[in-house]
């Protein structure tokens, strides 16, 4: 299979508007005719439903969640990036572009981030458009606030609670269309599989979470956002209906899935405390504006925090990367978070913890002010710690948060399935090993009001379709498969629950496919993801059927999944014998600890095919061209 | 964290197969739970024990787990979302409980919200709301620069605390009424009060309370239960906007 990721030819900046004018159109008469399914009502999933059915086209969507207003997307704190430049700093469009490139250490395509950044602009507008609440200066212009990874300030934000207005402007746009008609909404549905008719994507089967019966949808073509698989660790700031579920069934059908093992650990997530813990809560990126990073200088070093003098105290970041000083990517916040807790620096119960301190920029500016950025943040602190963060500092600790990797798409967010189209966290395009903060909002509304609207219509316009109803044989079959599946699930009856396999797995992730990798430590849970799949196939225990609304038999499902997916992710990092973003292989780094990419052997995207259960995927690799960035040792110093 | 202890607690919790069957209490035993659990993770537990002894965990609602998804909520002793103020279900933890208390916990209970399990309810008639007009009627592509017009920062914070909505049902479920006026009238609010949202404020307002009716939600009565109980604190005044927002309509309506 020879990846083609179709990228227009010309002049970079040229790219995107060249290509609209070359794809061919649907004549707004014609797009009644086309049924299109969107999976996901996240900000990808949302975006693209509400505007594909503006356009004219017949949409069904769906989702886990009781409404599509709950999608994962709502838990986002920190803001959306875009290239305004209302501060007069000096962003612009070419700045953002090379700031995620760079802030992706150099695994990107160039072609699809500059069109993200492009794009970036219209989003604010269009949701200032919707009604979004975003924060304003006293003169009553949009305010901005700096996320890592870039010196200008280009971050829009509504308090702590960005991802959550943008998804209700989504939504509110998607209501519009549910209202007209035009979008068909299914919540409380499971996509289980994809159906690919004569090679091209034409529908999906799905379970209703209510009753359990499974469905069939038929469609022209396919689009899923289906988010991220960080809970793939079990513990991450995730929501917990979040899965591979979809993405992995497709991968099973033939999309190749890229670079797997890019995971993103946040640096600023509050640290684990017991192990009847469920999910671990982010402490936005926005927090390192004004809070400070240290640990004690002395290993070992219990004091409380106010005993210890200015003088005992290393705030590391500012020592090691005076440029950026706590506003570092996180990828090297997280890493030098470890370090530090791996010298016995770090602090609390669990010495896993680094101190986020608000002292000096409470006397600077005034609690009041900073009540008003991060109040919410802060309660919601202390109704988690039980501990005052105005008062004393906060403690934090890094946390899966976010998988840069995702099902391989071309420049026109199509997968290596005709017809199956991906978008947002689900896919893997444009955030190469690392992703800056506020860049996934950004992606995800960009690819569902300003990317797929388009792309779609050309594919549409140049396919010819059989016609293809829910009788067809392919339908049959992959419910009778999905029906298998689920009965098999519930009747192994053995003595171990789901979530008992599920943090086994997180944890050999953690340890060992987690912020910091190697290969003798690799090899090691490669086999342990094995055995325990094997122990989960004859002993996990599913309680009720399938005739309910059955929670356990859901994340039954999921971990199933997961379980052989994890193994994907290993082999992925075994394969990359470099270090890049956040794949941070301990045998590839420079003195100073930082990561070492090998651009002569790895500047490609890993895209892995499926082959068969319990058998070697096979790899392939989509080579990336870079003419207008000089591939660079990532510096932040 | 340090002043983490157990404590064992004795739960009620509604049963209920489906739609159509009867609940009832059960009680359960929730033993060397935590204190720095959240209720949630308490639950987790007993559905743990209640799996490896051959029963039928209780079914709940939940997915973000950080009170921003609106989708977790159940009385407890009482209270929608238990006895913390201005925190959702997932966010309460069980340092706010002693050992050897019995907690009683129930489903939303309100016409317009149906039991599809045990604690969990079907909530869509919010959608069905926010479908009749919580929306600003522009489609993505034609928007002006988002600078072009200043909103004052006083209305735009305005704005933002009644956009805060998680929708989660606990201003239903606590109204003696089980009226949606609460709800609705913080999407009217935010939306009235933005310029982008002007043109179309009677209209929304019209529809939406109409919408209401039709759904079986019961009438404002002014019992302010709705604001006590809310997990985001949305304030009340967004219902005497609602009201305005509403006569205004009812009024340029008749001059038509
Ligand atoms: C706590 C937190 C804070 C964050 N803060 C920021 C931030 O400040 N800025 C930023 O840019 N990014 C942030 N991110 C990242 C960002 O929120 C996500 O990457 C982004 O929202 C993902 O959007 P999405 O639309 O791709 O997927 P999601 O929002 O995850 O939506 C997935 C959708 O797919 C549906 N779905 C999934 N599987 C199935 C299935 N099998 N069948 C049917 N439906 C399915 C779900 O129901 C849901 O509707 C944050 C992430 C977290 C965890
Ligand atoms: S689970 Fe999302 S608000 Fe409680």
């Amino acid at each position: 299979m020879r990846l083609d990721a179709k990228i227009p030819g010309g002049p970079l900046t040229e790219k995107w508007d060249r290509h609209r004018f070359e794809l061919k159109l649907v004549n707004p008469a014609n797009k009644r005719k086309y049924d299109i399914i969107v999976v996901g009502t996240g900000l990808a999933g949302g975006s693209a439903a509400a505007t594909l059915a503006e356009l004219g086209y017949n949409v069904k969507n769906f989702c886990i969640q009781d409404s599509p207003r709950r999608a994962h997307s709502i838990a986002a704190q920190g803001g959306i990036n875009a290239a305004k430049n209302y501060q007069n700093e000096g962003d612009s469009v070419w700045r953002l572009f090379y700031d995620t490139v760079k802030g992706g250490d150099f695994r990107a395509r160039e072609g699809n981030v500059y069109r993200l950044a492009q794009v970036s602009n219209n989003i604010i507008d269009q949701c200032v458009a919707q009604g979004v609440p975003f924060a304003r200066d006293y003169g009553g212009l949009l305010a901005n606030r700096s996320f890592g990874g870039s010196q200008v300030s280009r971050t829009f934000y509504a308090r702590g609670q960005t991802g959550q207005q943008l998804l209700l402007g989504a939504y509110s746009s998607l209501s519009r269309q549910i209202a007209l008609g035009k979008v068909k909404m299914f919540p409380r549905r499971e996509m289980l599989d994809l159906v690919v008719v004569d090679g091209q994507a034409r529908g999906i089967v799905v379970r209703n979470l209510i009753t359990g019966e499974t469905e069939c949808h038929e469609a022209h073509a396919v689009v899923l956002a289906t988010g991220g698989y960080g809970n793939v660790f079990f513990l991450s700031t995730n929501a917990m209906g979040s899965n591979v579920t979809a993405a992995y069934r497709a991968h099973k059908r033939g999309a190749l899935f890229a670079n797997p093992c890019f995971t993103q650990i946040h640096p600023t997530c509050i640290p684990v405390h017991g192990d009847y813990q469920s999910k671990l809560t982010l402490m936005s990126e926005s927090l390192r504006n004004d809070g400070r990073v240290w640990v004690p200088k002395k290993p070992g070093d219990t004091r409380p925090p106010h005993e210890i003098p200015e003088s005992e105290r290393d705030y590391y970041l500012e020592r090691r990367y005076p440029s950026f000083g706590n506003l570092v990517p996180r990828d090297v916040a997280s890493r030098n978070a470890k370090a530090q807790c791996d010298e016995d620096k770090g602090v609390g119960d669990t010495k896993l913890a680094v101190y986020l301190d608000f002292a000096d920029a409470i006397r600077r500016d005034g609690k009041d002010a900073i009540e008003k950025k991060y109040g919410n943040l802060f309660q919601m602190y202390e109704k988690i710690t039980a501990q005052d963060p105005y008062e004393t500092p906060m403690m934090i600790y890094p946390a899966v948060h976010y998988t840069m990797g995702g099902l391989w798409v071309d420049y026109n967010l199509m997968s290596t399935i005709p017809g199956l189209f991906v978008l947002g966290e689900a896919n893997f395009s444009d955030h190469g090993a690392n992703r800056l903060g506020a860049s996934a909002l950004m992606q995800g509304l960009a690819d569902g009001y300003f990317v797929i609207p388009y792309t779609i219509g050309g594919y549409l316009a140049g396919t010819s379709f059989s016609d293809v109803t829910t009788d067809h044989s392919a339908f049959r079959d992959t419910t009778n498969e999905v029906a298998e599946h689920v009965e098999k699930l519930l009747s192994i009856k053995g003595k171990r629950t789901v979530d008992d396999f599920h943090r086994e797995l997180g944890l050999t992730m953690w340890d060992y496919c987690g912020m910091s990798r190697n290969d003798e430590g690799l090899e090691k849970a490669r086999k342990k993801i094995q055995e325990l799949r094997g122990e989960f196939w004859e002993n996990v225990l599913v309680p009720g059927s399938n005739n309910d609304f059955n929670q356990s038999l859901e994340r039954a499902g999921r971990v199933a999944d997961f379980l052989e997916f994890g193994e994907l992710m290993v082999i992925d990092a075994l394969a990359r014998k470099e270090s890049c973003g956040g794949h941070f292989n301990e045998a590839h780094q420079t003195e100073e600890n930082e990561a070492r990419r090998d651009d002569e052997n790895f500047c490609h995207v890993a895209a892995w095919e499926y082959t068969g259960d319990d058998k070697e995927p096979g790899l392939h690799k989509e080579p990336l061209v870079f003419e207008n960035v000089q591939l660079t040792q990532r510096s932040y110093k | 964290m340090t002043t983490a202890k157990t404590i064992n607690l004795e739960l009620k919790v509604w049963r209920q197969k489906g739609p159509k069957d009867r609940g009832k209490l059960e009680i359960y035993d929730a033993k060397e739970i935590s204190t720095d659990m959240s209720f949630l993770e308490m639950l987790d537990v007993v559905n743990e024990q209640l799996t490896l002894e051959g029963k039928d965990p209780i079914a709940f609602d939940h997915d973000c787990r950080e009170g921003i998804c609106g989708m977790c909520g159940t009385v407890v002793n009482g209270r929608a979302h238990g006895p913390e103020k201005g925190t959702t279900l997932c966010q309460l933890h069980m340092r706010h409980f002693s050992d050897g208390d019995t907690i009683v916990i129930e489903p939303w209970r309100a016409r317009a919200f149906k039991v599809i399990k045990d604690l969990a309810v079907d909530r869509s008639a919010f959608d069905t709301l926010i479908q009749a007009g919580g929306y600003v009627s522009v489609n993505a592509g034609g928007a002006q620069d988002a600078n072009c017009i200043p909103i004052p920062q006083e209305v735009a914070e305005k704005a933002m605390d009644a956009a805060a909505c998680i929708g989660c049902g606990a201003c239903v479920a606590a109204c003696p009424n089980a009226s949606a006026m609460l709800f609705v009238s913080a999407k009217v609010s935010q939306l009235a009060l933005l310029p982008q949202g002007k043109p179309e404020a009677a209209q929304r307002a019209l529809s939406m309370v109409r919408t209401m009716d039709e759904l079986g939600f019961g009438n404002c009565t002014n019992e302010t239960e709705c604001e006590a109980e809310c997990p985001k604190e949305i304030s009340i005044t967004n219902i005497a906007r609602l009201n305005r927002e509403f006569f205004k309509a009812g009024f340029f309506s008749s001059v038509e």
